[in-house]
């Protein structure tokens, strides 16, 4: 294929953990398939290219963008929209960007406890001033600017029109290499779509499973659970009930339970509203205080719990704050600059 | 979504609840409690289903999310459900959405669950005004302002692309 004929690809990630970046390289040797298809014009973690070149680059002129990671600050909101407007094609490439994962979670509190914990409460912060950053800091030199950091959270179609959406925590090497020969092929689903399968993990999962009973929920260490049984009907927190496949049930053939890292199947507007469904509907016991004690000693952290990795994609997507707004406002501490 | 979202014109606060209702024992008893002329708080949109059961927490969360104050959920009493068991399951579902609801950070009384009967009127139109009442003291929710914009997030924004216009370029 000649230089002309390639394609143009770009790579970001925002608030991600960096494993989104690791797995497009699980797609081993293939990576240089990729290479003859594509010119990677942008990738912050293995291309020297920089900010002001993709401003430079005139709009719709890079064919794919994989966009991974969640949108935590101003900065990252602004490469949404920056790559949103180059990029032809852009994808919500694993769980940070489809539904907030597990940054996501931090959507139970707020940017000044988020701020407190880093910046003064953990045991190894030395910071005897109470510095926190600015959004703004003046200097001789003129006015410095960190990006704001928002109270909540956001997922990338929270921010701008995404066209196609990889789920995943990180996504599998196969489904990376499904997404790119589609795109490469020009075989693509409609916009908008999921690529991916549109099953639950348990029908990729070989347990055996019979009608779900249990008087009690387990953590994960305090049984040896049986090799062969449905681990849900185990009293173990299974989410593969809920949980799209595409994984091949990595976890139950482990004898780990899902955790939920594909996110909703097609059609499902909230997980963890079907996992709740679902979860409860199994308890064995029809008198109410009797089912309050299973919850609630059963799931210490109901939340975490069903929300593990969709928290920003759910209905209610934070919990409730005692004001509004997206925290864009830094209140200053008092004798800071500015 | 736009419209549902809005919050309400200044005035006093009028809490607005939405009500799954049986089809078998809760829908008809609000019916009855029509027919009998009974009188209710007005604040209650009510959505029939077939049984209690069929209230997915998708649908609760959703009206929270979309601006609701106050949610009901109705059925037939334990023992008398239509489909038998279908009622023993919403009562499990709704200790779920409470205790998670509790940790987003909603009161208590903002989700109701009542078992009415299709003779309990009456009981259903009490009910009801108890959970108008109740909301009204705490006052609207309005979940769609705990992300709402403002006029700063742009202003960081517009920032960026500033700093990055006037930033130190290396001649070529």
């Amino acid at each position: 294929m000649s230089d002309a004929a390639k394609g143009k690809l770009a790579l970001y990630w925002a608030a991600s953990c960096g494993g989104c970046e690791i797995a497009v390289l699980a797609i081993n040797e293939k990576i240089l398939d990729v290479a003859a298809a594509f010119d990677i014009v942008f990738w912050p973690v293995a291309v020297d290219a920089k900010v002001r070149d993709v401003e430079n680059m005139p709009d719709k002129s890079i064919d794919v963008c994989l966009f991974n990671g969640s949108i935590r600050t101003s900065e990252q909101e602004y490469m949404a929209q920056l790559l949103r407007r180059k990029a032809k094609v852009l994808v919500a490439f694993g769980s940070c960007a489809n539904e907030g994962c597990i940054p996501g979670l931090a959507n139970l509190n707020n940017r000044e406890e988020i701020f407190a914990t880093a910046y003064r409460d953990t045991p190894s912060t030395d910071n005897p001033g109470d510095v926190r950053p600015q959004h703004a800091t003046e200097m001789p030199e003129g006015t410095l600017h960190l990006p704001v950091f928002y109270d909540t959270l956001k997922t990338l179609d929270q921010t701008v029109t995404v066209d196609y959406h990889l789920p995943g925590c990180p996504p599998e090497a196969e489904r990376i290499w499904d997404a790119i020969t589609a795109i490469v092929s020009g075989n693509l689903p409609p916009p908008g779509a999921v690529i991916g399968s549109n099953t639950t993990v348990c029908d990729d999962c070989s347990r055996k499973r019979n009608e779900k009973k249990i008087k009690q929920f387990r953590r994960t260490w305090e049984i040896i659970p049986d090799a062969d049984t449905c681990l849900l009907e185990q009293g173990l927190v299974c989410c593969g009930i809920a949980t799209r496949a595409g994984c091949g049930a990595l976890c139950p053939a482990v004898n780990s339970p899902c955790i939920g890292c594909y996110g909703a199947n097609e059609g499902v507007h909230d997980y963890g509203a079907r996992l709740m469904s679902a979860l409860s509907s199994v308890i064995d016991s029809d008198d109410p205080q009797e089912i309050d004690r299973i919850i609630r000693e059963g799931l210490p952290d109901i939340t975490g719990s069903l929300y593990r990795f969709s928290l920003a994609k759910s209905y209610l997507r934070r919990k409730r704050k005692t004001h509004n707004g997206n925290g864009a406002s830094q209140p200053q501490p008092a004798g800071a600059a500015q | 979504m736009s419209e549902a979202t809005s919050v309400p014109a200044a005035g006093p606060f009028e809490p607005r609840i939405v009500a799954f209702l049986c089809n078998w024992c809760s829908y008809t008893a609000s019916d009855l409690a029509g027919t009998a002329r009974m009188k209710y708080a007005p604040n209650v949109r009510i959505i029939r289903v077939m049984c209690s059961g069929r209230v997915d927490p998708t649908f609760v969360l959703k009206a929270f999310a979309l601006g609701a104050d106050g949610v009901l959920i109705a059925g037939c009493h334990p023992g008398d459900c239509h489909y038998q068991i279908q009622n023993f399951k919403t009562m499990r579902r709704q200790a779920m959405m409470k205790y998670f609801l509790e940790t987003m950070g909603l009161e208590d009384a903002r989700l109701r669950l009542v078992w009415a009967s299709a003779a309990e009127g009456q009981y259903l139109a009490e009910s009801i005004d108890q959970l108008v009442a109740d909301v009204r003291k705490l006052g609207p929710l309005s979940w769609p302002r705990n992300w709402e914009e403002n006029g700063d997030r742009l202003a960081a924004l517009e920032a960026i692309v500033h700093e990055h216009a006037e930033a130190m370029e290396v001649p070529v």
